[in-house]
C-alpha cells in the first residue's frame, strides 16, 4: 500500500499539471485503487510512478481511467428497477417527452437497462437518455452495446427479476464471448464526457439517476454534486442513488420527499 | 499463540466469516451485554440479494443495537455494523465508514481482507480482528494487516467451525495471537469490555 503522503502528492499533481481534481475523493477507496494501478504496472517506488504520471498525458489518462471504479451492471438491485418500471415510468409516460441523465453511466449497462424499461412501456420513441463519465474509455464501450457475455445469465435473472417478461435473449446478438446490444436500444442515446467535480448542469431532466458514484466523494463533494442534480431537475422530477446512498447531509429535506422504499426522491419545489 | 498478549483501549471488533459463520456469530453476539467499550463490525461473505435478513436477524438476537450502514455513517462505540451485500466497508480517517463496489477480492464482495487492512490502517494496535467458520481464503491477508498494524488477531478453533479452510488458512501463513472456540471467544470478547455491564 502506498502512504497516505504519497497519495496526497499525487493527487496534487494531477491537479497541477491536467486539472483533474480528486482532492475531494474519499481515501479509503481512493488510496486502494492507486495502490492497486501501482502494482498492476509494475512499479517499485512511488518517484517512478509520480515521474511517470507528470511527465506521460497517456500514463495519466490510463492512471485515470484505472483508479475510477468501473464495475457496473444490467438491472443492478431488481427491486430498485421494479420500482422504476411500476411507479416511476408510468408518471414519466404522462410527459411528451422524457429527458433521463445517468450521471457516471461508466460501460453503460445501466443504460441499456433502461432503454429496455422504456421500450417495453413504450416510452423509448418520445425519451432521451444522457449518459456520462468522467472517463472517456468507458464511455467508447458504452456507445458499442458490447457487454461480456459471461455476465448475461446474471443479467438475464436480474432483468426478470425487475419485471421484465419478454425473452432477454431478444435485445442482443451474441459472438466471440460477447453480446452486442441492438441498436434500436441505443437510437435515443447521448454519451458525453462530464466531471461532476467541476462541470456544471447542460440540461433539464425529469430522472437522474447517479448509482453509486457519490459513495467515492466526501462530504462536501457530495454536497456540489447533490446541488448540481437539483439544478438539473424538473418539478417533480426523480433523484436515483444507490441502495446505501443518501441526500440527507447533501440538501433541505423540504424540496425533496422519499418515493417509494427505494433510494428514489421526488422533487416537490423549486 | 501469545497467551499473554493484551489490548488496551480497544476501539473496534471487526468479524469476518463465510460459510457457516453465521451460526457461530448467534453463539456469540447474543450474550454479550451492553454496553460495550468498542463498535462491532461484521462482514460476512452473503448473497447479492439479501439486502436485510441478516441484519434483522443479527437485530433481533442481540442486546447491541445494530445500526443501518450507509455510506459515511459515522462509526461509534456501543453499536454493530455490517457489510452491506454487493458492497466492499472501507474505514476513514475521521472514524465514519464508506463503501465501494470495485472487483470482488477473492471472488467476494464485501471481501474480508479488503475491510480487515482499512480498519487496520485506521485503528492500529486499537483493533481486534476475528475470522470465523468458511470455506474460501479470504481473511488471511488481512489478519496479518491487523497483526502488523499493532492489533490483536483471533481465529476461530477449526475444530469448532462448520467450515474449516477459512481459520486453518490463517492458522496456516499467519501466527494468530488466539486460537479460540465460539464460547472462548465469547469470554475473550467480554474481557476486553471495558464498560461495566448494565443490571
Amino acid at each position: 500500500m502506498i502512504e497516505d503522503i504519497e497519495l496526497e502528492t499525487l493527487i496534487n499533481d494531477v491537479y497541477e499539471y491536467y486539472g483533474f481534481d480528486f482532492g475531494s475523493y474519499s481515501r479509503a477507496s481512493l488510496k486502494r485503487r492507486v495502490s492497486r494501478v501501482f502494482t498492476l504496472d509494475g512499479f517499485k517506488h512511488f518517484h517512478e510512478f509520480l515521474s511517470k504520471v507528470r511527465t506521460d498525458p497517456e500514463y495519466c489518462k490510463r492512471m485515470i481511467d484505472e483508479i475510477t471504479v468501473n464495475v457496473t451492471e444490467m438491472f443492478r438491485d431488481p427491486s430498485f428497477y421494479l420500482t422504476l418500471r411500476k411507479e416511476i415510468l408510468p408518471l414519466l409516460g404522462t410527459k411528451p417527452f422524457i429527458r433521463i441523465w445517468h450521471a457516471g453511466c461508466s460501460t453503460g449497462e445501466e443504460v441499456y437497462s433502461m432503454a429496455i424499461m422504456l421500450k417495453e412501456e413504450g416510452l423509448l420513441h418520445k425519451s432521451l437518455l444522457y449518459a456520462t463519465d468522467i472517463n472517456a474509455s468507458v464511455l467508447e464501450t458504452a456507445k458499442s452495446g458490447i457487454f461480456p457475455l459471461r455476465m448475461i445469465k446474471d443479467y438475464a435473472d436480474n432483468y426478470r427479476d425487475a419485471g421484465g417478461q419478454e425473452d432477454f435473449s431478444d435485445y442482443y446478438i451474441a459472438n466471440y464471448g460477447y453480446a452486442k446490444f441492438n441498436e434500436n436500444l441505443s437510437e435515443k442515446m447521448v454519451f458525453s464526457q462530464h466531471n461532476l467535480v467541476s462541470d456544471t448542469s447542460f440540461n433539464e431532466f425529469d430522472l437522474i439517476l447517479c448509482r453509486n458514484v457519490l459513495i467515492y466523494f466526501d462530504n462536501n463533494l457530495q454536497k456540489r454534486v447533490v446541488n448540481l442534480f437539483d439544478d438539473s431537475l424538473a418539478v417533480l422530477g426523480f433523484l436515483a442513488l444507490g441502495t446505501k446512498e443518501t441526500i440527507k447531509y447533501s440538501i433541505s429535506q423540504t424540496k425533496y420527499k422519499p418515493f417509494a422504499k427505494e433510494k428514489i426522491w421526488r422533487k416537490i419545489k423549486e | 499463540m501469545e497467551k499473554n498478549k493484551r489490548i488496551t483501549n480497544c476501539k473496534v471488533v471487526i468479524i469476518g466469516g463465510s460459510a457457516g459463520s453465521l451460526q457461530a456469530l448467534l453463539q456469540i453476539l447474543p450474550f454479550i451485554e451492553k454496553p460495550v467499550s468498542f463498535a462491532v463490525v461484521i462482514v460476512v461473505h452473503r448473497k447479492n440479494s439479501d439486502e436485510q435478513t441478516l441484519e434483522d436477524l443479527i437485530a433481533l438476537k442481540s442486546q447491541i443495537i445494530v445500526k443501518e450502514v450507509e455510506d459515511k455513517v459515522k462509526l461509534e462505540t456501543g453499536f454493530i455494523y455490517i457489510a452491506p451485500s454487493n458492497y466492499h466497508l472501507l474505514f476513514e480517517k475521521n472514524e465514519t465508514l464508506s463503501l465501494d463496489t470495485s472487483e470482488k477480492i477473492n471472488y467476494s464482495r464485501p471481501s474480508i481482507d479488503v475491510s480487515f487492512e482499512s480498519a487496520a490502517e485506521i485503528y492500529g494496535e486499537h483493533l481486534v480482528g476475528i475470522l470465523l467458520s468458511g470455506s474460501n481464503s479470504d481473511g488471511t491477508v488481512g489478519l496479518r494487516a491487523i497483526q502488523t498494524a499493532g492489533g490483536i488477531s483471533v481465529v476461530q478453533n477449526p475444530l469448532s467451525a462448520e467450515m474449516p479452510f477459512m481459520p486453518n488458512n490463517a492458522i496456516l501463513h499467519t501466527a494468530p495471537d488466539f486460537v479460540l472456540s465460539t464460547e472462548e471467544i465469547l469470554e475473550f470478547i467480554k474481557g476486553i469490555n471495558q464498560e461495566p455491564a448494565a443490571d
